[in-house]
């Protein structure tokens, strides 16, 4: 090759790395050592073994290159002839086995640690769904879903036009964060509704698969107070990339304080579903319900995405028999992305978001659900599971 | 070369059965391994470039935040399919055509044992990927929950489903009966005197690479099987709902997915080992360690499966079973580079254009290699597991490991089919762009991957970002610098400095002791083996 062509890759080259030196964000190069005492042990098993790979690559291609440019026949090299030895076969079988012993042998330990569940201070149940997460705090009774900052969830739409860069944490952010105390040891069950996800957080070293019909096991002891970040790891449909985890670690007087204000949340949340409601305000909170729950599908004037998710506009279901649409919803579609919403959303949203679907991307059905109705045809069906009747829902129109 | 001269006196008398038919029906009816071969390779450069014009696409919409091109929905079709593409549709079918080329000229061979199946397992491949290619223009898209196939997710996939697993049906009869194909034809078809052990490096990975397929290919054939009535009969294989286990899915997949990873590079070790003993001028060091070592990889392949699957809920002593068969396969991987390097040691080298790729496959392998090394330390695994880091990792083995062996394969054997010599300088170019692309394109993954990026994402933090934009510079130099590869494939069958019999100063082995272009039918004598003619 003649010395131009080299001139011309050096210059590649440079251009290349040129905005890589001033551009690239350093900090995100490695793995982050975390706050707990395995997230710190998992990193240094990584770096042990990582800067073990770096020596046997330098030793190997060390010698190649050497070999590479000394024994060129351009250099007047000949060839010898030898082409077998058992002894340095067997030595270069044996060093490795060696190096790999010494790796073992500390990885295994690591491994037998976070395999440990014995003595957890507190359970939390984590169901993955597509495409948020369920926390269920199974010693204080409080329970809620976890789902992508709806701004975020705005901006990050095809046509936008909202620049992302201006999120800090895009993406990385939710509207309700997971809460826990620091310097207890948590244990979480990893369930799923529909498909597999995977619950996981760098900074915790913990990634486990939630997988629907089983429940795996989970633990992590936070050190440092603070705000941890993660992201669902396990390909889970069309917004796999958009579900976050965010685990916001308290000093335990906070975290018992924020325990108390979840209890009373719960209450008021009993209070409005049972007062009656306008059309207006059911249609306004519909339209939120339905941008946070709906419109990844159905899209945002519920148009659909043909051959994959069905319009809701104009559609059969949300202008026709309100039983119907109310089973849905509530039910799902069976072996269809359709989920059931009945367990995931309070009486108060069910009504409004179906109140909203009825009387929004000019369908008319005029009528309205309110949460109060909603209310007791879920006691009604969690009696008998039967078809709703039809004369209780006369009175509403 | 005497061969040559008989085979040619043959075709003066019986045109009919010795030479090429005329026309397109001589490619549809074929049964001539070189034919076969040939239709292979051009199959399998077609899909290439359909598979990496996939890549560009996820690529393009991974350059910068946010959605700009494309809906999640198709990102992760062209995801699956990228996938699908390049593993059953690139990798496989050139090393299938590698074989049908020059394992019956590398073992004195007149063709393969079974010459219409080979015919049939060719042409199956062409309609399987119509097939598969097509479910992205149906109504309910192409199949979009991953290369992997896990249910339940897969299931809630529209009816293009049943084409999919249809298509995949296919290709796995298409692989099995290729496969067989080998077998018999290394079993039956050596001429006296060519043993076990005389047999080139490339004969005996691929030996070992159709066990390995004969051995999986069903087994992933039941999975799909399981998948396809578990939507359509109303079985609950991997439903819980109905007593099944969506994991179990994952082991029966692995069982097969991980030799099928063995499957995709044990033919690129023998590409290897045939080259750098070429342009090193002396003998491949270690013989008999490397047929040992790559039967120890193809053993070793069958029993760590798992370790895809560390986050999915294991017995600790199920991880710990797993890690350690994992951290087992570096000793034969590593003693087949050192015996590489060992091979180059003390030789007398020259750098054409396939000693620069055999030598590019042995580095940017390693480098896999000692990524995979680290991904089966398990508690390291469980931050790795689903990152970029995963897919920087199988790509350093996959691209500059089983595709550049690919490359300096063609550049290799390319004047014995064409009877012409490649344009060297070219050549050479085409190795350093490419060299260069490569490692922007997939080395800033293992950063992005570290810092905690997901694969299978189509948007990301800013954090994210300026790596990415790297990536995506090297995808669109890389994907376009193989049209350079295609020109001077072209332009080497169109013309160029004709090539000797032996083409190359160092090589040995019976392929070289026939003309340049190889004759249509080749050893329909059975040559004589002597020390000059067999490689090691």
């Amino acid at each position: 090759m003649t010395s131009g062509v080299y001139r011309w890759m050096l210059l590649i080259v440079c251009t290349l790395a040129l905005p890589s030196v001033s551009l690239a964000d350093w900090g995100a190069v490695n793995m982050p050592v975390g706050v707990t005492e395995i997230s710190g042990k998992v990193y240094d098993l990584h770096m042990r073994i990582f800067i073990w790979c770096c020596w046997i690559g330098a030793a190997v291609f060390g010698v190649m290159f050497y070999s590479i440019f000394k024994h060129r026949k351009s250099k007047g090299a000949v060839a010898a002839d030898f082409h077998e030895s058992t002894t340095v076969e067997v030595i270069w079988t044996i060093v490795p086995l060696v190096i790999l012993i010494a790796m073992a042998i500390p990885a295994a330990r690591v491994l037998i640690q976070m395999e440990d569940f014995s003595d957890s201070e507190m359970s939390i149940k984590v169901t993955g769904y597509q495409w948020r997460w369920q926390y269920e705090y199974l010693d204080e009774g409080i329970s809620f879903y976890s789902q992508l900052d709806p701004a975020h969830n705005v901006a990050r739409q095809a046509d936008s036009g909202i620049d992302v860069e201006q999120f800090e944490h895009y993406l990385k952010d939710v509207d309700n964060a997971l809460v826990v105390p620091v310097g207890k040891k948590i244990r979480f069950l990893h369930t799923a509704a529909d498909v597999i996800h995977s619950w996981w957080v760098p900074d915790l070293a913990v990634k486990k698969d939630s997988i629907p019909g089983f429940i795996n096991e989970n633990w992590a002891l936070i050190e440092e107070p603070g705000v941890y970040r993660g992201k669902c790891a396990e390909l889970c449909g069309r917004d796999h990339g958009f579900m976050p985890i965010v685990v916001k670690a308290l000093p335990q007087e906070e975290y018992d304080t924020w325990v108390s204000e979840q209890k009373m949340k719960t209450a008021a949340v009993d209070v409005d579903a049972i007062r009656q409601w306008s059309q207006a305000e059911l249609v306004a909170t519909g339209e939120k319900v339905y941008s946070a729950n709906c419109s990844s599908c159905h899209q945002k004037e519920g148009q659909g995405i043909p051959g994959m998710f069905p319009p809701i506009a104009g559609s059969d279901i949300a202008t026709g028999d309100i039983s119907i649409h109310i089973s849905t919803v509530m039910n799902g579609v069976a072996d269809s992305p359709m989920q059931a919403f009945g367990s995931r959303l309070s009486d108060v949203d069910l009504a409004a978001v179906i109140t909203y679907q009825r009387n929004a991307f000019g369908n008319s059905a005029g009528d309205i659900l309110q949460p109060s109705l909603m209310r007791s045809l879920r006691q009604g069906m969690r009696q008998s599971a039967l078809e709703l009747p039809q004369n209780n829902l006369q009175g509403v129109n | 070369m005497s061969y040559s001269d008989s085979t040619h006196d043959h075709d003066g008398h019986d045109d009919h059965h010795h030479g090429p038919a005329k026309g397109m029906m001589r490619w549809v009816k074929t049964t001539n391994h070189k034919d076969i071969g040939t239709l292979y390779l051009w199959f399998s450069l077609l899909m290439f470039f359909i598979g990496g014009g996939m890549a560009l696409i996820i690529r393009a919409e991974l350059g910068s935040p946010g959605l700009q091109f494309v809906d999640p929905m198709f990102f992760n079709s062209m995801t699956t399919m990228h996938a699908i593409v390049m593993i059953f549709g690139v990798v496989m079918p050139a090393f299938v055509g590698l074989a049908n080329w020059m394992i019956p000229m590398m073992i004195g061979a007149p063709d393969m044992a079974l010459p219409r199946l080979n015919n049939w397992s060719f042409w199956i491949m062409p309609f399987a990927f119509t097939i598969m290619l097509s479910t992205l223009f149906m109504d309910s898209g192409g199949p979009a929950g991953g290369w992997t196939l896990y249910p339940p997710l897969v299931l809630q996939m529209g009816d293009s489903f049943a084409f999919v697993i249809f298509a995949i049906h296919f290709m796995g009869i298409s692989s099995v009966m290729g496969s067989i194909n080998i077998v018999a034809t290394i079993f039956n078809m050596r001429p006296p005197g060519m043993t076990m052990m005389k047999m080139p490096m490339f004969v005996w990975t691929w030996l070992i690479t159709a066990y390995l397929l004969i051995a999986t290919i069903p087994v992933f054939a039941g999975a799909v099987t399981m998948l396809l009535t578990d939507r359509y009969f109303g079985t609950s294989f991997f439903s819980a709902a109905g007593g099944g286990d969506p994991v179990m899915f994952q082991h029966i997949f692995w069982f097969f997915g991980h030799p099928e990873v063995y499957i995709l590079i044990l033919p690129a070790f023998g590409i290897v080992s045939s080259i750098i003993p070429t342009f090193a001028r002396k003998p491949l060091f270690g013989y008999d360690s490397m047929v040992y070592a790559t039967a120890s990889i193809a053993f070793l392949s069958f029993i760590v499966w798992a370790h895809h699957m560390f986050t999915t809920g294991m017995p600790l002593a199920g991880e710990l079973f797993f890690m350690f068969s994992t951290m087992m396969i570096s000793v034969p991987t590593g003693v087949k580079v050192f015996n590489w390097v060992a091979t180059m040691w003390r030789g007398s080298m020259t750098f054409e254009t396939p000693m620069l790729f055999a030598i590019g496959f042995v580095i940017m392998f390693t480098i896999g290699g000692l990524s995979g090394l680290m991904l089966a330390i398990t508690p390291a695994d469980i931050q790795y597991h689903d990152t970029y880091f995963v897919v920087a990792h199988f790509h350093y083995v996959l691209v500059p490991g089983a595709i550049y062996s690919l490359m300096a394969a063609t550049y290799y054997w390319i004047p014995k089919w064409t009877g012409n010599m490649y344009d060297e300088k070219l050549g050479k170019l085409h190795f350093w762009i490419s060299t260069i692309f490569v490692n922007v394109l997939f080395f800033p993954m293992h950063f992005v991957g570290l810092a905690g990026m997901p694969r299978r994402i189509p948007d990301y933090n800013n954090m994210f970002a300026d790596w990415n934009f790297i990536a995506t510079v090297g995808a669109f130099g890389f994907g376009f610098s193989q049209l350079l590869f295609v020109y001077i494939i072209l332009k080497c069958i169109k013309g160029g400095e004709t090539a000797t019999d032996e083409v190359w100063e160092g090589a040995r082995g019976l392929e070289w002791t026939v003309a340049s272009p190889a004759p249509y039918h080749t050893f329909e004598v059975a040559p004589a083996i002597s020390p000059d003619t067999i490689t090691r």
